[in-house]
């Protein structure tokens, strides 16, 4: 069986990131690291393959040239190679474009499970598998907090606001999982070593048949026009209790409707 | 009565740590030449290493397939390296041998202009600035940032960087160090494996090199093991420092002494301050305090806030943002403290783990950098054909290379300023060293140098001055820690060694002088949160013991 | 400006974040439709025009039973294919993004998610998009038709305009691929209650409780208030209360419409997993306390004494 896990390089410090205001990126220039969320994916691509025996897992991403780098430590967990499409012409591609470049290369790849990780941890964005798997024509199961493979049919326990509901569906298929699917096995030295010497590949759009106008802003839908400060919260109300200081609670969320 | 902290040791017992390996033969990881630690030492030692391998064939083929490999236990390389620094390049140069130059180097520039001050609350005075502290012809740089750089360099050389692993336990079998035992990961804080538990590898190596900095474990260990520590104990100076966005270029670099350290005697507050521009538009502002202090109350992170509010700091960051916020102790012992040999069968050390440092002039990466190297050369000289690093007295060949370098000079030429400088960087020590001058020099052997653990404990009202975070020019602990970009899981197992049940000066002292609120203080017992700790090693200096902790915890620096 | 605005629906209802969408929708002009999609719904259709729809097409088919996306991108695209729609507005659900996303694939259409509000501009439609933990907010626009657009959840609230909708039925065809995953069993309820970050309450308990038999007064509130318990760092650290309940950095992010915070100072630790909540109040001793720096309503008092209190006044006030 063939897996392909999508997987995405972020910016990897919980302090420093920051918005360019000339460009209204994600500023890349610092540290990067491997999506935590994806790790999960990888993790639960691992399982099927220790389960299924005989199986290949693909990493699959778009980023940077030096995006393998992060890839590399889902190489060290125990996936088998990646495949990077980096293209200056994707820079700032959004779901549209992203999900057309993603859709290009996993259709090269013909896995039979298309995996996800729940977000990404820098666009807070947990959509794109939606998007993927209908460029791809495929079923699709997301926020799965349980995933079994078995009879050429995935089944998996999707979370919902409303409780659970178990989803199945023939392979081919995407599925993207959710953060409570697994805790991420840690690479082990040996997967450590071994890493860098594992197949890398890295593609152009024009290599997967894209033109200059399917990718980055020109290929995208959506456009950032100006970056601002959060609403201040209202007047904060500082009050002494006098005895009468849970009233006033109420009385605030009484006003607030909170009630 | 006074309380010493060295009253109540931490539960540890270095033979914990020193073991034989026990991974079955086929599961057990084999590398030429291993390196602890991907600081400027173990980077310096793995690029020559490098060097030498790409010069000789024989020499990678008796390396094998894993020639050189570099442990670290920080997220990357530089994720736990603080210092000030202004780096004195020569050993840079010299391990380079001209295939980079310094524009090469990711320095902030070269050290243009200069000025010492003795300060008071309200006031500066410009002091002229002592011989040892003249900084022409060197660089200001973030280690964090050089070591990354240098971490880059080594890999381009077929050396192995392996992040997030920490050595933990030392191989030794018949008095003979065959490498390291690294850390479990994915255990809970009761010690239970949890699902992803991944157990430590034994990683075997012809030689283990240790640079693994200040307070460094294994060196700690293996100094014990092997009987090697200096005549005189180690001491430490603890440093906090942050990093500034400012809205004007800072043009030189400064040193402050005085307050708001206390000149008193019976305090012995020796330590002053460091102010480094970066650039045109950052600066760093550090505070550094010997360990040996006695006031339960007196927290370097608070001095640090307390020392911005002098007009001098203040106006240099004025309109500026902190960016930037680490801390790390500093090794002081000087040549009295160094270890006995630098080398025991299979092992060497270097760096600051070994001492190598400077205390008069603040400076130790050139050190590291030349140890390093000098560490490389006799590692390769032990694995020439008929010779094996194992046998006693064979790596010796690397204690006469450090005596012949310039580390030893320098550090052997102020052996006898440190008296002159009482102990510690900067005047607190100069004036001490003023005030003790008439009483002539003695010779080193002569000092009785106490342990930090052992200086009596009292304490003051110190706290109530410090001043009261704004969020703008002074911060909590906390949010330091934040910035420091720890992250640490909270169900981790605590690497903290420390008693509990302490009297209340100790577990005031241990609250205080912690930089990243690990303990608190309560009712006669010491709460613990290991998971804010950015190992900086103060609480060994001061009657605990740091251990490594799972490989990719602590801090994260990137600016310090 | 035509604006289709999806319906979400469960156990016969209409979902309450998806009206607040309509209601927004119908503020901004122009026409806007309801659309409702699921088996035997058509009741459920009409109610929509109390909302502010004065359309709402109805798709009511065997395949769209199940709330699964895919045949609900079919029928969605179709409408807008041929009823001339040019703006398509969710509420965030784990339905509703996989529905606007693939909807997106499907037209080549710019999806803006997360959005927290949305204004006309000369024309154009305005999104705001808080970014990086809700420090940053992002105005985001469409660069071209139709213009897909999903809601941060619980954004709007219904607005009541007592209107009539008419009711359209739509017949969408649908793709083999959309109707290859089925529905094997349907919203079981977890055992342990939804999770901290799907509750719109929490009441949160730190060091200020002074102990963990204290967190009974936390969960008394929280069981007043119907909203859930969650605590910091600190005292998950000193075992008073689970982790699966620990807000923070190295904890859960959340953001309710409501989050009370007992005996909490505030770190910067704390405040990164909680700054996305609506109302914040604080209870705490310490008038220097840095929550007071970010909270809506600070209280400094005992909260030993104020919790139990504001507990039984809640409970007064529900009852009565």
């Amino acid at each position: 069986m063939k897996i392909a896990v999508c997987v995405k390089e972020v910016p990897d410090s919980a302090v420093h990131k920051r918005i360019d205001p000339s460009t209204k990126r994600l500023e890349r220039s610092g540290e990067s690291a491997l999506n935590h969320f994806d790790t999960q994916a990888v993790e639960e691509a691992l399982k099927v393959k220790e389960a299924e025996g005989e199986s290949e897992v693909v990493l699959v991403s778009l980023g940077p040239a030096g995006a393998l780098d992060s890839l590399r430590k889902a190489l060290a967990m125990g996936a088998d190679r990646a495949v990077l499409v980096t293209d200056e012409a994707a820079a700032g591609s959004d779901l549209v474009a992203t999900s057309r470049a993603l859709a290009a290369v996993l259709e090269r790849e013909g896995a039979d499970l298309i995996l996800f990780g729940q977000q990404s941890s820098d666009s807070d964005g947990a959509v794109l598998w939606a998007a993927v798997a209908d460029r791809l024509r495929r079923p699709v199961i997301s926020q799965v907090a349980e995933l079994t493979v078995a009879d050429g049919k995935v089944r998996g326990k999707r979370q919902t606001e409303f409780g659970y509901d178990v989803i199945e569906a023939p392979l081919p298929v995407v599925v993207a999982v959710s953060d409570a699917i697994n805790e991420p096995r840690y690479p082990s030295l040996k997967g450590i070593m071994g890493a860098k010497s594992k197949p890398q590949e890295t593609l152009t759009a024009a290599e997967l048949g894209l033109e200059g106008g399917d990718l980055g802003e020109e290929g995208s839908g959506t456009t950032v026009l100006a970056l601002g400060d959060p609403p201040p919260r209202g007047d904060a109300r500082k009050i002494e209790d006098d005895g009468s200081a849970a009233q006033q609670i109420v009385d605030f969320l009484a006003e607030k409707k909170l009630l | 009565m006074s309380v010493r902290p060295s009253d109540f040791p931490p539960p540890f017992t270095p033979r914990e740590f020193v073991v034989e390996p026990s991974d079955p033969p086929d599961e057990r990881i084999e590398v030429g030449i291993l390196i602890v630690g991907a600081g400027p030492a173990g980077l310096a030692c793995a690029i020559r290493l490098g060097q030498l391998v790409e010069d000789s064939p024989e020499l990678a083929e008796r390396l094998g397939e894993v020639p050189v490999a570099v442990l670290e236990k920080g997220k990357q390389p530089g994720s736990h390296l603080v210092s000030g620094a202004v780096v004195n390049p020569r050993g840079l140069r010299r391990l380079f041998r001209g295939q980079k130059q310094i524009e090469d180097m990711p320095f902030y520039g070269e050290v243009e202009a200069e000025g010492v001050y003795f300060l008071r609350a309200k006031t500066a005075m410009r002091i002229p600035t002592p011989p040892t502290m003249k900084n022409h012809g060197n660089y200001v740089a973030s280690l964090s940032q050089l070591s990354r750089w240098l971490a880059e360099q080594a890999e381009e050389a077929g050396v192995t960087i392996l992040p997030e692993t920490s050595a933990e336990k030392l191989l030794v079998k018949d008095g003979r160090v065959l490498g390291v035992r690294t850390g479990d990961k994915g255990r809970a804080r009761n010690g239970e494996r949890l699902p992803n538990f991944e157990p430590g590898s034994d990683i075997l190596a012809r030689v283990t090199i240790l640079c693994e900095g200040t307070q460094g474990h294994l060196t700690g260990i293996a100094l014990d093991a092997f009987g090697l520590e200096g005549e005189s104990p180690q001491v430490w100076a603890l440093g906090v420092k942050e990093v500034w966005k400012v809205a004007r270029p800072l043009r030189r670099v400064v040193h402050t002494m005085g307050w708001p350290l206390r000149a008193g005697a019976k305090y012995r507050e020796f330590g002053g301050s460091f102010i480094y521009p970066m650039g045109k538009d950052m600066l760093t502002v550090g505070m550094v305090v010997g360990l040996d202090y006695r006031d339960a109350e007196l927290s370097v992170h608070d001095l640090l806030q307390e020392l911005k509010t002098n007009p001098l700091v203040r106006r240099m960051l004025e309109g500026g943002e902190r960016v930037g916020w680490g801390a790390k102790t500093i090794p002081e012992g000087g040549f009295v403290a160094l270890p006995r040999r630098l080398h025991a069968p299979g092992l060497l050390f270097c760096g600051d783990g070994a001492g190598l440092v400077n205390v008069p002039a603040l400076k130790g990466i050139h050190y590291a950098v030349e140890s390093g190297r000098l560490a490389a050369e006799a590692a390769v000289d032990t694995l020439r054909p008929g010779r094996t690093p194992w046998t006693p007295g064979a790596l010796g060949v690397y204690d006469d290379a450090v005596r012949q370098s310039f580390i030893w000079r320098d550090l052997k030429e102020v052996r006898n300023m440190r008296q002159a400088f009482g102990r510690g960087f900067y005047i607190g020590g100069m004036l001490a060293g003023a005030m003790t001058a008439s009483k002539g020099n003695f010779p080193p052997g002569n000092l009785e140098t106490e342990r930090d653990a052992e200086q009596p404990i009292f304490r003051t009202d110190r706290a109530k001055s410090y001043p009261a975070p704004d969020g703008k020019l002074t911060f909590d602990k906390l949010s330091s820690v934040y910035l420091s970009g720890n992250r640490t899981r909270d169900d981790a197992p605590n690497h903290l060694r420390v008693q509990t049940r302490v009297p209340e000066e100790i577990a005031v002292l241990w609250e205080r002088m912690c930089p990243a609120q690990v303990y608190d203080a309560e009712n006669g017992s010491v709460e613990v949160t290991p998971s804010n700790c950015v190992q900086c090693g103060a609480i060994t200096a001061k009657g605990g013991r740091l251990t490594p902790p799972e490989g990719g915890a602590g801090p994260e620096y990137t600016l310090t | 400006m035509s604006t289709a605005v999806f319906l979400e629906h469960h156990e016969g209802e209409l979902q309450k974040g998806s009206l607040g969408v309509l209601g927004k929708a119908a503020s901004l002009g122009g026409d806007v439709v309801g659309v409702v999609l699921g088996s035997g719904v058509k009741e459920l259709a009409a109610q929509a025009g109390k909302y502010g729809a004065t359309k709402v097409f109805v798709a009511d088919a065997p395949e769209l039973e199940a709330p699964l996306p895919q045949p609900r991108v079919d029928a969605l695209a179709q409408l807008v294919r041929e009823h001339g729609i040019d703006t398509v507005l969710f509420a965030a659900s784990v339905l509703a993004s996989d529905v606007a996303a693939g909807l997106a694939a499907r037209l080549d259409a710019g999806l803006n998610w997360d959005l927290v509000d949305i204004a006309e501009d000369g024309g154009n439609l305005v999104g705001k998009r808080p970014a990086l933990e809700d420090t940053v907010y992002v105005d985001v626009g469409w660069k071209s038709e139709p213009r897909l657009a999903l809601f941060r959840p619980g954004t709007f609230d219904p607005v009541e305009s007592g209107g009539e909708a008419q009711v359209e039925e739509l017949a969408p065809s649908f793709e083999d691929f959309s109707t290859a995953a089925t529905m094997i069993e349907q919203a079981h309820e977890e055992s342990e209650g939804p999770s901290i970050e799907d509750a719109d309450v929490i009441v949160a308990g730190g060091r200020g409780l002074g102990g963990p038999e204290n967190f009974s007064l936390v969960e008394a509130l929280a069981k007043a208030l119907g909203g859930a318990v969650a605590a910091t760092r600190a005292v998950v650290d000193a075992g008073w209360y689970p982790y699966a309940t620990q807000v923070g950095q190295t904890g859960r992010t959340v953001s309710p419409k409501l989050y009370v915070a007992c005996g909490i100072s505030g770190a910067i630790q704390h405040k990164v997993g909680m700054q996305g909540s609506g109302t914040v109040i604080a209870i705490n001793k310490d008038p220097n306390a840095p929550i007071f720096e970010f909270c809506d309503l600070g209280v400094v008092g005992d909260l030993h004494v104020i919790v139990p209190k504001l507990t039984e006044l809640v409970q007064q006030r529900r009852a009565g």
